[in-house]
């Protein structure tokens, strides 16, 4: 939402009010969280939580600062990244041309769409066994996991989104003469954009979801084993620093992913657009 | 020359939109089609523009069949339809890539001007109102310079001050080239301040009930008494059309 407030206050040629109030709203959002976190730590230090289970947040902050110092958690983010990166990439190319097949042509989605929309009833992690079993434990299954986790709500966005054309604009390019090529790329391409960037921005969440599955089904890096290693080392404040850094990871990622839909999207009129 | 030859249209559900239409449009003519709701007259304009298709008869531009929208014909809908995510400018151009058009600038900013938004060139959609829409969606008909204008309720979305205003702004530029203008309305003013020749069409099923020529000088004058009597009487012929109608159904 921060990122929507500042493109609209841009286009009101507002930048500086604009800025005062995203400060002011990012100062009101800090307030619970901070309460919380103080109280936490209080608690932690009295020894109301047992510090085995639930260190006090500086604890965790200094099993952070080790890990960084050994140079050990670098190595996990980036295999995380790596992993998440590729399966992401792959599941998103796959989604985009069958979604644009099923959204353009009745006959592919007549064809294809039941089909993809059986398998999309079966639970995800479903596959894992299967996955293991036929790529084996190491980078390929996991690749394949994130990729059908990314793959159906960008195949359904879009899909949706090209059946979803005002055919009121498709007419006008029906006007213009417009060839089959022309009508996708003036026209389908980017009306479609909107609900496609939705696709990706949940693919993505998906995405992070099904990393953390398959680094918990067998690695020897990424931040999953490392939630993993915590576990059967027994100690807490690995895996909250873990989980810290996917949730850190992952609003990085969507934020990024928000603020290219935001620039692509600037002509939209919605009312998201115009708080 | 446009001519309509028999033209009835039944759609799926089997109603029967138009029935029979008989029509020859002159080159540079004005010709409003009025008539109640259901008649049929936003049909027979997309039969003209080759949107769609009748189910018997046909429509053809120089004696040649219209089977899909033909080049030299412009269609201004009753929405504006621009494209939201194109500039102003963007949107006007957004026929000529199409028709091969050799100097693009030139044309678009003439047209822009026409419609009086040079000034607007690099706004949203979402920025403009809904005339200015409506002068947007002019202008990019313009462009491909068409021959035949045809316009579906084209401003009775727009307030009646702005209607008025396009009215008059739309004889201006009918004045450059002077193409053929083929209006659907329900306004029966400004069928009567723009036309040449206007078709008044009954509903139920869609036919036409009868046809007026206007030889009176325009610009014409909305207040002008002449006008208001020519008013008078369509409305009675409209009424009597409904009259009938339902007079036959009984």
């Amino acid at each position: 939402m921060s990122q929507s407030t500042r493109l609209s206050s841009e286009s009101f040629n507002a930048p500086a009010l604009g800025r005062r109030r995203e400060s002011s709203q990012w100062t009101i959002a800090l307030i619970v969280p901070g309460i919380l976190l103080l109280l936490w730590e209080v608690l932690s230090r009295v020894g109301v939580f047992p510090s085995n289970l639930l260190p006090a947040p500086t604890a965790i902050a200094a099993t952070l600062w080790e890990l960084t110092a050994s140079g050990e958690l670098l190595g996990h983010i980036l295999a995380t990244l790596g992993r998440m990166l590729l399966g992401f990439a792959l599941g998103t190319v796959v989604a985009t041309v069958l979604g644009a097949l099923t959204g353009y042509s009745p006959v592919a989605r007549r064809l294809l769409d039941p089909l993809l929309q059986a398998l999309r009833s079966i639970p995800s992690l479903a596959w894992v066994p299967l996955f293991i079993l036929w790529l084996g434990i190491g980078e390929t299954s996991k690749f394949a996991l994130i990729a059908v986790g990314v793959f159906f709500p960008v195949y359904l966005n879009l899909m949706t989104g090209i059946q979803g054309v005002d055919c009121k604009l498709v007419e006008v390019g029906r006007v213009y003469r417009f060839d089959q090529f022309q009508m996708i790329r003036r026209i389908f391409l980017p009306a479609t954009l909107p609900s496609y960037i939705v696709g990706l921005r949940s693919g993505l969440g998906l995405g992070w979801m099904f990393v953390v599955a398959a680094e918990l089904m067998g690695a020897s890096r990424g931040l999953g084993f490392l939630l993993v290693d915590g576990q059967t080392t027994g100690r807490a404040s690995v895996i909250l620093a873990s989980i810290l850094l996917f949730a850190v990871l992952g609003k990085i990622t969507d934020s990024l992913l928000a603020a290219a839909g935001d620039r692509l999207l600037y002509w939209q009129d919605s009312y998201g657009a115009h708080r | 020359m446009l001519q309509l030859e028999n033209v009835s249209k039944q759609f799926k559900n089997s109603f029967v939109a138009l029935q029979d239409i008989d029509l020859t449009v002159q080159p540079g003519e004005i010709l409003s089609l009025v008539g109640t709701s259901g008649c049929g007259k936003s049909t027979l304009l997309r039969i003209i523009a080759g949107l769609e298709h009748p189910t018997l008869g046909h429509a053809s531009i120089n004696g040649e069949w219209v089977s899909a929208p033909h080049p030299s014909v412009g269609v201004i809908f009753q929405e504006s339809r621009l494209m939201p995510w194109l500039t102003v400018w963007e949107n006007v151009q957004f026929g000529l890539d199409a028709a091969n058009q050799p100097d693009h600038q030139s044309i678009t900013e003439q047209a822009l001007a026409k419609v009086g938004l040079s000034a607007f060139a690099d706004s949203l959609p979402r920025q403009l109102s809904g005339g200015m829409a409506q002068r947007v969606a002019i202008a990019r008909a313009l462009v491909t310079r068409p021959t035949i204008l045809l316009l579906d309720e084209p401003f009775s979305a727009l307030d009646a001050f702005t209607r008025a205003n396009l009215q008059d702004h739309l004889l201006d530029i009918w004045n450059d080239d002077r193409p053929t203008l083929i209006l659907v309305t329900h306004d029966i003013e400004e069928a009567l301040v723009l036309s040449d020749r206007i078709i008044l069409l009954r509903p139920n099923p869609g036919q036409i009930h009868r046809e007026f020529t206007l030889d009176l000088p325009r610009p014409r004058k909305r207040t002008e008494s002449q006008l208001q009597r020519w008013k008078d009487r369509l409305v009675e012929e409209l009424n009597l059309s409904l009259i009938e109608r339902s007079l036959t159904e009984v």
